[in-house]
């Protein structure tokens, strides 16, 4: 069948369309910037407001406007439409499978060597740390979110109750890291529980309402509380780690005297990226061994569908509290590391932004995937700090790619939600099975 | 009980101010179904743009009070309206029918853009500005010297919010675009059949929402005097859950809500303490749902296999 011809000239369409789709794009970017970007206000000098003008800079605003759409018309001519399948040559594809299969491994390879390659870098190092605590948070928050299927927008409020746990427990009763991380992740397991059950009964998007309720109820608690957890000026003092009682410093009993080596401030850098990485894989190897379990597979049939999980007998109770436990318990955990780690730990890192962000990171990931999920911090982590040096306008450009990576990935970068349970080969019933009664 | 009174007062024009953002959650979420973060940040640009429209006539020399709050009213609408349009056709529409969190996601992106854009193009310094409508009246004179008082903002605020509630349920009733609209949140592809243009309702709606939220930046504007660039995330929550409390996707539900959480909010802080207004705010919303899991004026979500 051949497209009708007006099918055609749509598809093709000629230079007056592009153009003036540009000036319409440029002049609603006229009206939109005229006066938010034309006219500058300012309080003056005796605190009254005063105003002045900027037309160089909305002229130069509209006419990047009118460029860019001209640029991304051209281009999406000449990408063609979005939903032509392209055919990929077998080889090709058996290539690329392998190259997924072999994602992974080399992926964790190369994260064991990173002390070792990056050794002199401070900066790799710490970013390192940091991404990899941002891959934990996301491996926490994909056990609610993306095997439960139970939207959570205050996950940032169990990140905060395990390194207000850490850090109180460490500063007021002198108890060590680790005896703090286990009470940390358990009572980040209990705030998740008591999360769990008023929400209950709510679904969808009044569940994200509730639990962005809580997290700014703990966020707001942990201001105001100023006796127990010092207000906005925070904890200090937070103890380092130590290995299993052995501090890393260059006392005569630390690790290097020990060792009989010479002391150097980055052996800290790289037991906190050792003890990261461990809880990281832990996350994921709980959270894989969990998949397999009943109340794994329990998560995810409460994500497909809830009324057939209930039809089937079963509890929705337990399975929604025991995802938001052991979520929130990952988060306390990661809350642990994030304190000892700072040595500083106030409200100001606990917002909404971050709940935000590993949300993202889960979503980016492709709700479910494990290695989508790293990969997703990686990306969006890397390229937060690639835009440092963007200063005022890097939140606009991580909001613009938060943005652009949803509409050309609405289902993350590894989209599948592959079943953990099928049938290995389709099989032939009878009918004589499928009668009534015999099902 | 003065004292009452006055807090109840107060309660009641934050309460407006609220509802009006609320209703603009309420409507997109009941026709998209999804959760629009970026309104509270449409509120904050609309409050800018009042500022800025303000000086700009008043360095013009014009005088006359009320028209200025007119000029004002009606560009700020406008203008706030536009980027409600845009922001719906850049980040929303490319993911209409897609998968429920996508275009979730894309809304806290479009937030953070908002913020920043606003961030760095009027600097990140609070904006106040002296009172533009002074006086009030006195209703009552207590014994203990205690007065009640009843501003001409006040007064502006609540009859606006009034003017504009009935303005718009006329619309969602009786005409053809709120048909359209009510076609739409009870099914888009129905609609479509029938002959509803749905993309453009859905523009409209966002449209709409941003211009009532553009009443409200202003609202705030008179009312506190003062704008910056983070106070739409605040209000933004307040005004969201505000609409849940009410039950998302009713508009008296949303306006309830909206007056609920601006009494509740004024009378904690008058009765209890200031700083932990939003925790009781939050606090009682969650109460609520334990026991009207769909907010108090939602209806119950019917299951089907």
């Amino acid at each position: 069948m051949s497209a009708p011809p007006a099918d055609q000239t749509s598809r093709a369409p000629g230079a007056a369309f592009i153009l003036k789709k540009a000036l319409i794009s440029a002049f609603v970017a006229l009206v939109l910037f005229s006066l938010m970007i034309g006219v500058r206000t300012e309080a003056g000098p005796q605190g009254q407001l005063i105003y002045w003008t900027r037309f160089d800079d909305l002229a130069a605003m509209v006419a990047a406007v009118f460029v860019g759409s001209i640029l991304m018309e051209l281009l999406r001519q000449w990408w063609g439409p979005v939903d032509t399948v392209r055919v990929v040559p077998a080889s090709v594809q058996s290539a690329l499978s392998l190259v997924g299969r072999l994602v992974a491994p080399v992926l964790l390879v190369f994260t064991f060597l990173v002390p070792v390659l990056f050794y002199n870098e401070r900066y790799i190092l710490d970013l390192a740390i940091l991404v990899l605590t941002y891959v934990m948070l996301g491996w926490g928050l994909n056990v609610v979110v993306g095997l439960a299927g139970l939207l959570d927008l205050g996950y940032v409020a169990f990140y905060a109750v395990g390194a207000y746990s850490y850090a109180l427990l460490a500063t007021n009763f002198g108890l060590s890291f680790w005896i703090c991380l286990p009470l940390a992740g358990i009572l980040a397991a209990l705030w998740g529980v008591l999360l769990g059950f008023p929400v209950l009964r709510l679904r969808g998007d009044y569940l994200a309402i509730v639990t962005l309720a809580f997290g700014e109820i703990i966020r707001l608690v942990i201001i105001n509380w100023q006796s127990l957890t010092g207000g906005p000026n925070g904890v200090t003092g937070i103890p380092r780690p130590t290995l299993f009682g052995i501090p890393l410093s260059p006392a005569d009993d630390g690790l290097a005297a020990l060792l009989g080596i010479e002391f150097s401030p980055t052996h800290r850098i790289v037991f906190l990226f050792y003890l990261i990485l461990a809880l990281a894989l832990l996350t994921n190897w709980v959270t894989i061994r969990l998949r397999r379990l009943p109340i794994g597979r329990a998560w995810e049939a409460l994500r497909e569908d809830e009324v057939a999980c209930r039809a089937l007998g079963i509890n929705t109770t337990t399975t929604k509290l025991t995802a938001f436990a052991t979520g929130a318990m990952f988060g306390g955990f990661a809350g642990a590391f994030f304190a000892t780690r700072q040595g500083f730990i106030s409200p100001e890192s606990f917002t909404f932004h971050e709940s935000a962000l590993v949300l993202a990171i889960v979503v980016l990931g492709g709700m479910g995937s494990q290695l989508g999920v790293a990969l997703a911090a990686l990306a969006m982590i890397g390229g937060f700090e690639l835009f440092r040096g963007l200063d005022q306008y890097r939140m606009l450009v991580f909001g613009m790619a938060m943005v652009l990576l949803m509409i050309w990935r609405p289902r993350g970068l590894i989209g599948h939600r592959a079943p953990t349970v099928f049938l290995k080969r389709s099989q032939a019933i009878s009918s004589d099975l499928v009668k009534e009664g015999h099902g | 009980m003065d004292y009452f009174a006055q807090q109840l007062i107060n309660g009641l024009v934050l309460g407006s101010i609220y509802g009006l953002i609320a209703i603009g959650y309420t409507m997109v979420y009941g026709i998209v179904g999804m959760i629009n973060f970026a309104h509270g940040d449409i509120f904050m640009i609309g409050g800018f743009i009042a500022l800025i429209t303000f000086l700009i006539l008043v360095s013009f020399g014009l005088t006359a009070i009320p028209l200025i709050l007119l000029v004002v009213l009606l560009v700020s609408m406008a203008i706030t309206a536009l980027y409600g349009w845009t922001v719906e056709r850049i980040a929303y529409r490319p993911l209409r029918h897609s998968f429920r969190l996508a275009p979730m996601l894309s809304a806290i992106g479009m937030s953070f853009v908002l913020t920043n854009y606003s961030q760095v193009a009027q600097g990140a310094r609070v904006k106040p500005v002296p009172p533009i409508i002074t006086g009030g009246y006195t209703l009552h004179e207590g014994a203990e010297g205690f007065v009640v008082q009843l501003s001409n903002v006040q007064i502006i605020v609540v009859i606006t919010t009034i003017v504009l509630l009935a303005l718009f349920t006329w619309l969602v009733s009786n005409t053809r675009l709120g048909r359209d609209m009510r076609a739409c949140e009870q099914d888009q592809t129905m609609a479509s059949l029938l002959g509803v243009d749905v993309d453009r309702t859905i523009s409209m709606t966002f449209v709409i929402g941003a211009a009532l939220a553009a009443v409200a930046g202003m609202m705030y504007l008179l009312y506190y005097g003062l704008v910056d660039f983070f106070m739409g995330f605040v209000a933004g929550i307040k005004a969201f859950t505000a609409a849940v409390l009410g039950g998302i996707g009713s508009l008296p539900g949303a306006m309830l809500g909206g007056l609920l959480i601006g009494l509740i909010e004024t009378l904690w802080s008058a009765y209890f303490s200031v700083e932990y207004k939003d925790v009781a705010a939050f606090s009682i919303l969650i109460v609520v749902l334990i026991f009207l899991p769909t907010g108090l004026l939602g209806r119950p979500e019917v299951e089907k296999v």
